[in-house]
């Protein structure tokens, strides 16, 4: 069965994505739940929890609240506690529970906004989707509540949106910072990072940038509403150090800020031109996995295939092969029946890789949460790309 | 202390004005990073050779996984995920039914006893639950199928967690009573064997059962011959009377208290049910008082704040301790539990005392304000007051009656003299359990 597991974790899930991209941006990230996700979300989910406050509540709804469909209980208690913490904005997401009553999100957020005169968006998450879905869709209403159209950047160079990056995916790595470093040079300037190390101030001045940089494919939705509504073309991937790859996305990026053409796959080819059928994989979230993936091929000229749990989007699949496989059996069997050698995927995966293939691990926040936290690198790094040679060299 | 700021909904409020009951709104809530609070994983793992299998949505899913993860059992565990289109096409039992038979033919062992974990949806739903356990039960013999609960929708009725302590003895039938045979229920660790509780248990030749000493399936089975059962917890009442009727046992409850009187009362009502002589105590209590008082000269003046994960009874020491000189001046609590005697009393005694909310969002950034130097008894407390000085226990710590008073006690002394890695200790999950931190 499809959504049966053994052995292995599921991922991050649609509500704790939410609460993961907004948590930087002062806002109030209310999740319409009994009790478990918030406590889910702020042990397992989110390491910023012990050292930065946000405000992420849950509304501790009862069964007797949504059988009687109490959705004032909601609103009153989300008005006294913005009336307390004065957010810059409110959003409203939910679980199960609420999907099952039809919990109308639209109506109860507008409801708020015009209570408090805060900006307030209601995210339909229903707890049953991955984390990807949540970050993706909180990023999308974020730009949509704060970026409005401005005069280009009156700058000699390229003006960048980095966009999509939460400690899901790169942990409390320092990779934000890295990239702002990174492209922080002559012709290049960062203006807003919309996920983690961000500012909401900064986020207001992003249509004045002339590309966006998509970190993860929780970014992709608003870059591709930037692209709509403001005519900023986008590009997909992550620099992974001194690397060709990151040379080349860095081009790219040149190259998609002056023809305003987007660019999904352009640092995340996987070399299938050489090979028909790969013996590598990479196992994550696809904008990263795609990165990695794409070095690797370079590094062994042999193809490499990349399977995204989390999900994909076909635009983001260079040959429309990438994998959004979910099911255990399901990844289990693909490793197997294409004789595939060595994995790339968070240590967790070790229980279902088969005999003959070799794992070498690179810990995923939304799969093994705090497990390996301590063990996360900064992707952008050149530490990060030495120590996957060094373990992908270590047997052979 | 709290900054004068008007809120809304205060997170605080003074003991004298308080009233029994809820002490604060209703609200969103916000949670502390004090994990130390076991959960329905953890206490399922107490039985020896069994499987847990959880069939819920994916967000509900991913705190138990990783619960599970953590502690280093996921081959302890399996899931089943549950979509929308699960919900709405009527197969909400044949899929929990074919993901257990898949999951089980797969296992690389077979378990005596599976805790099928169902949630909030299926119970909504009207997700026959008997029909499940019945089909799995046909199909699979020689495996004991336990229906399993998390539902916390459901918690102002029942809680998963006393729901979870009830369901943890479901597999034990009658076997014939053994009267020289006794069990403590629903407890997460054992209780100290220096306790008068266990002492006497022991002293007089019974046998002492207890689902946290159990190291075969064959030791938890067996609990089924104790002609006593006996709860502590608040948590473990439900499921110890439940289970002393369906095996015809005597139940008694002797809750976890700091009153001398009660604690001689509990410790008479349970020498009557052994038929055994009750101890006069005089040198356990004696012995709790000398610990209290060396407490007192080392903590002095210094303020305490005490939260309800430590001890069941968060006003019963609080009214314990104020009565041997000690500064209480703050309880984390929301809710008023079984020391209603003492929280009566503290409004004579200690009516300044600080009640504060554990969970209101106005408690975000309590840790963040200016604290005087506080001793904190319990995470949550220690997370609040930004204090190292703390003492670590969840639950009462497996301590109980004098005994416990006196341990209790130098744990207070040692947590004011030495300070802990407060960080470290409150991330880990389920205190007492395996982690991979």
């Amino acid at each position: 069965m499809k959504n049966v597991s053994k052995i292995i974790p599921c991922y991050a899930a649609d509500t704790s994505g939410v609460c993961s991209a907004l948590y930087e941006f002062g806002g109030m990230t209310v999740v319409h739940d009994a009790s478990g996700c918030n406590s889910t979300y702020s042990t397992h989910d989110e390491p910023r929890w012990y050292d930065r406050r946000s405000m992420i509540y849950i509304s501790a709804v009862t069964e007797l609240d949504l059988v009687m469909g109490n959705d004032e209980k909601l609103i009153a208690d989300i008005v006294s506690a913005a009336k307390d913490g004065q957010p810059e904005f409110i959003a409203l997401c939910g679980s199960p529970m609420p999907m099952m009553t039809g919990f109308d999100y639209r109506a109860v957020a507008e409801d708020i906004q015009h209570r408090t005169g805060i900006p307030t968006f209601g995210i339909k998450t229903n707890g049953t989707r991955s984390y990807v879905d949540g970050a993706s869709k909180a990023l999308l209403a974020l730009v949509k509540e704060f970026v409005h159209d401005m005069p280009k950047e009156d700058f000699d160079g390229i003006a960048i949106n980095i966009i999509g990056a939460t400690p899901l995916d790169f942990g409390l790595t320092g990779a934000v910072e890295s990239m702002k470093k990174l492209y922080s040079r002559p012709k290049m300037k960062v203006i807003s990072s919309i996920g983690m190390g961000g500012t909401l101030d900064e986020i207001r001045k992003a249509a004045s940038a002339n590309v966006n940089l998509v970190v993860s494919y929780c970014g992709l939705p608003a870059a591709r509403y930037m692209e709509k509504e403001f005519g900023i073309p986008y590009i997909c991937g992550v620099p992974l150090g001194d690397t060709i790859q990151a040379g080349a996305l860095g081009s790219f990026m040149y190259e998609t800020a002056h023809d305003g053409i987007s660019r999904m796959m352009a640092a995340m080819c996987r070399g299938r031109s050489t090979d028909e059928r790969a013996e590598r994989l990479v196992i994550g979230e696809a904008v990263l996995a795609g990165s990695i993936a794409f070095e690797w091929s370079i590094m062994t000229r042999h193809a490499v295939d990349v399977i995204c749990p989390p999900d994909i989007d076909a635009e983001l699949s260079p040959d429309k092969k990438d994998m959004p496989l979910y099911a255990e059996e399901d990844i289990k069997a693909y490793i197997k029946d294409r004789g595939i050698k060595e994995v790339v995927a968070d240590p967790l995966y070790k229980y279902i890789i088969p005999e003959g293939c070799r794992l070498i691990e690179l810990p995923h926040f939304a799969f093994s949460g705090r497990c390996f936290a301590k063990d996360m690198k900064d992707p952008t790094c050149n530490d990060f790309l030495d120590d996957l040679v060094l373990a992908i060299n270590k047997v052979k | 202390m709290l900054k004068p700021v008007s809120f809304d909904r205060p997170p605080a409020v003074r003991l004298g004005d308080a009233a029994r009951g809820d002490f604060f709104a209703g609200g969103l809530e916000y949670n502390p990073p004090a994990r130390g609070v076991w959960n329905i994983v953890h206490t399922g793992m107490l039985i020896p050779e069994t499987h847990e299998i959880f069939a819920c949505a994916q967000g509900c899913l991913r705190g138990v996984i990783l619960t599970a993860a953590e502690m280093k059992a996921l081959d302890r565990m399996s899931w089943i995920s549950v979509s929308e289109q699960d919900m709405f096409d009527g197969t909400l039992e044949s899929d929990v039914v074919d993901g257990v038979s898949e999951i089980i033919e797969k296992l690389s062992y077979r378990p005596k006893q599976i805790l099928l974990y169902l949630s909030c949806i299926h119970l909504f739903a009207g997700c026959d639950f008997d029909v499940i356990i019945d089909e799995l039960s046909e199909k699979f013999p020689d495996i004991h199928f336990t229906d399993c609960y998390m539902t916390p929708t459901m918690r102002k009725t029942v809680s998963p967690d006393a729901k979870m302590r009830a369901q943890l003895y479901d597999a034990l039938t009658p076997v014939g009573l053994d009267p020289k045979s006794v069990s403590i229920l629903g407890n997460d660790r054992a209780t100290d064997e220096n306790s008068e509780l266990v002492r006497v248990i022991r002293k007089n030749g019974f046998t002492l059962r207890d689902i946290t000493l159990c190291r075969t399936y064959q030791d938890y089975l067996d609990m089924a011959k104790s002609s006593i059962n006996i709860a502590y917890l608040p948590t473990a009442a439900m499921g110890c009377e439940e289970l002393s009727e369906r095996l015809g046992a005597q139940s008694v409850y002797l809750p976890n208290s700091f009153d001398a009187a009660e604690i001689r009362a509990n410790m008479a009502k349970l020498c009557d049910k052994l038929g055994v002589v009750c101890p006069d105590l005089n040198d356990e209590e004696q012995a709790a008082v000398s610990a209290l008082e060396k407490a007192k000269t080392v903590l002095e003046d210094t303020p305490i704040a005490i939260d309800f994960t430590a001890v069941t009874q968060p006003f019963g020491l609080a009214k314990l301790l104020c009565g041997h000189g000690f500064n209480v001046r703050y309880i984390i609590n929301d809710t008023l539990g079984e020391d209603g005697a003492a929280f009566d009393a503290l409004k004579e005694l200690a009516p300044d005392i600080t009640i504060l909310s554990a969970v209101n969002v106005n408690m975000l950034h309590f840790p963040e304000e200016e604290h005087e130097r506080v001793v904190a008894i319990g995470q949550k407390a220690a997370h609040y007051f930004s204090t190292d000085y703390f003492v670590n226990i969840v639950q009462n710590g497996g301590y109980y009656g004098f005994t416990g008073i006196a341990a209790i006690a130098a744990l207070l002394e040692e947590a004011a003299l030495v300070p802990k890695d407060r960080r470290r200790l409150i991330s880990h999950k389920g205190i007492g359990c395996e982690s991979c931190l």
